[in-house]
């Protein structure tokens, strides 16, 4: 029995090292789509959440991730663990079910009891009173029984080891581990915002509009999965749990062991190409030195976009110009912009956790790192 | 102009008929009234931003005398209350400023490993204070250092030496003493 949790343990820290873990986030990402008539059965789907939920008693039984899951912080990241699996199979389910009815010629599950007329008062507003109440009621037993976190007076000479950020922002924390403060902290976070808002004027589709649906959305569905559920949630739970002293990844289930000091000797684009590879010294000015990562970076934003509609495999340059096309060109390149934003954050972790690569172009004399 | 005004407004009042002049008058005034109050209440705010005292420790501190330190350690006495790491190393001294150049969290000076560690995002420096871990994208500063006239070592806060700018090649930068 012992030996069983402990090789259930092993296993599990190994799957969270960040690259497995990672690489099963984003395959995840595209196996609901692909398979979400599947998985979305209730039968299956709850079996999954049961199976989920024993784990996670049982990773409970572990006083080091016990002591992580029951800090007044991390409970309501556990909560919202388990909320956005719960919701994201109820979004799918809804989608898979009006799929099937669009099929076969049905209506949707939105249009049911359409002409039944019901009133706000007392309908809606009763529901919302009692939920009210409900709400209140668990956040006075919360406060009342969940201590606050607090810890000694703040001190400009000890910062806390681990230092995090409160829990809704540890996506963004771990986003400043890869990026400059300027780009993850001012850049990125404000074209995040803008995107999303950007959102409705960039989709013209009007599938989807007041009901589910995955297969007429597939592309959407798991383009917003990947930006939310992995990029945000999955990096939350990956700053709660996988983050210990001196910003160090460790297992869930890893003694949190100040002393861990893993060889993490980060180099530039720069480093790499002119000491690593071409065994020479760095070139004086900066200009020269940084022209290889300057033209990457160009590449990748201003190249890249025109050769999205012309990969010749997999259909993807057709459905990338039907997407131009029906977009329109203006529409279509922001989008792209903001797609190809989006995974620089993906492609610079796996770069920083395979190759130690710290900045693809380091200006430290103008304060300019990406 | 201000007297017409004043006398419009004031005979408005006497005689209690309210004109359209009048009425503009009384609201161009309540308006320059009100834009009064606030400018000084700005005043007022701004005038927190210069404190009559001002509980800081001085810029500039004696940091002991020269055989206190230690070869290849990193004193933390002076960390919490002036921010700095003295360096003694074979040819001399050198002050480190104690706020990591990626976000400025205080790092960790870790004796066993010979680095500093920031436990905010992972960033490693050395102990002459040049980056090699994590996303700290340039060393940390170093302070301007000197010997005062008792014998014991200065070091002077408002000068700043930063190595990405050659400055740590500056006289200032470093105070030449062989062990």
């Amino acid at each position: 029995m012992e030996a069983a949790s402990d090789t259930l343990k092993m296993i599990i820290n190994k799957i969270c090292e960040p690259e497995p873990f990672f690489i099963l986030m984003v395959l995840w990402c595209f196996a609901s789509v692909i398979w979400a008539d599947k998985w979305v059965k209730p039968k299956i789907a709850f079996t999954m959440m049961g199976a989920f939920f024993l784990l996670y008693l049982f990773s409970l039984t572990d006083s080091n991730f016990y002591s992580i899951a029951t800090k007044g912080d991390n409970i309501p990241i556990i909560a919202m663990l388990f909320m956005s699996v719960y919701f994201t199979w109820l979004g799918f389910w809804r989608g898979v079910e009006n799929d099937k009815r669009k099929a076969e010629g049905r209506p949707m599950i939105e249009e049911e009891g359409k002409e039944v007329k019901v009133l706000v008062w007392p309908h809606l507003i009763y529901i919302e009173f009692i939920v009210g109440i409900f709400c209140t009621a668990l956040l006075v037993v919360w406060s009342i029984v969940i201590m606050a976190p607090l810890e000694e007076p703040a001190s400009s000479a000890a910062t806390p080891n681990p230092s995090k950020a409160p829990w809704y922002f540890l996506g963004l924390q771990e986003m400043l581990v890869y990026f400059d403060p300027w780009m993850a902290g001012v850049v990125a976070p404000s074209l995040i915002i803008v995107g999303l808002m950007a959102i409705p004027y960039l989709d013209k589709n009007p599938k989807g509009n007041g009901y589910y649906t995955i297969k007429e959305r597939w592309f959407a569905i798991s383009f917003f999965n990947f930006g939310y559920l992995v990029l945000w949630m999955a990096l939350i739970f990956l700053g709660t749990v996988m983050r210990g002293p001196n910003w160090n990844f460790f297992g869930p289930f890893d003694y949190w062991d100040v002393h861990k000091q893993p060889v993490l000797n980060n180099l530039n684009l720069s480093e790499l190409f002119f000491i690593k590879t071409l065994d020479m010294g760095l070139p004086e000015h900066w200009l020269k030195r940084e022209a290889l990562g300057i033209a990457l970076t160009v590449i990748y934003l201003f190249v890249l976009p025109v050769l999205f509609d012309k990969v010749p495999f997999f259909k993807i340059g057709e459905f990338f110009k039907k997407m131009r096309i029906e977009m329109g060109a203006v529409r279509y390149y922001t989008f792209i912009f903001l797609f190809l934003t989006m995974m620089s954050l993906p492609i610079k972790m796996v770069l920083r956790w395979t190759v130690n690569l710290k900045y693809v172009v380091a200006i430290p004399e103008y304060f300019f790192n990406i | 102009m201000a007297f017409r005004v004043f006398r419009s407004i004031n005979k408005a009042a006497l005689s209690g008929e309210v004109t359209r002049r009048s009425f503009v008058n009384w609201l161009g005034l309540g308006w320059l009234m009100f834009t009064a109050a606030m400018g000084a209440c700005t005043a007022a705010m701004g005038r927190f931003m210069m404190p009559n005292v001002l509980f800081e420790p001085p810029m500039a501190f004696k940091a002991g005398f020269p055989d206190e330190y230690q070869e290849g350690k990193v004193d933390i006495r002076w960390k919490a209350k002036y921010g700095v790491w003295v360096v003694r190393e074979k040819g001399g001294f050198y002050a480190l400023s104690t706020v990591c150049t990626h976000l400025g969290c205080t790092p960790n000076w870790l004796s066993a490993d010979s680095k500093f560690k920031c436990p905010c995002h992972g960033s490693g420096f050395y102990i002459t204070g040049i980056h090699f871990e994590g996303p700290a994208p340039r060393p940390l500063e170093r302070y301007k250092i000197s010997l005062a006239d008792d014998g014991q070592i200065l070091v002077d806060k408002s000068k700043i030496f930063q190595q990405e700018k050659g400055q740590w090649e500056d006289a200032e930068a470093y105070l030449p003493m062989s062990a």
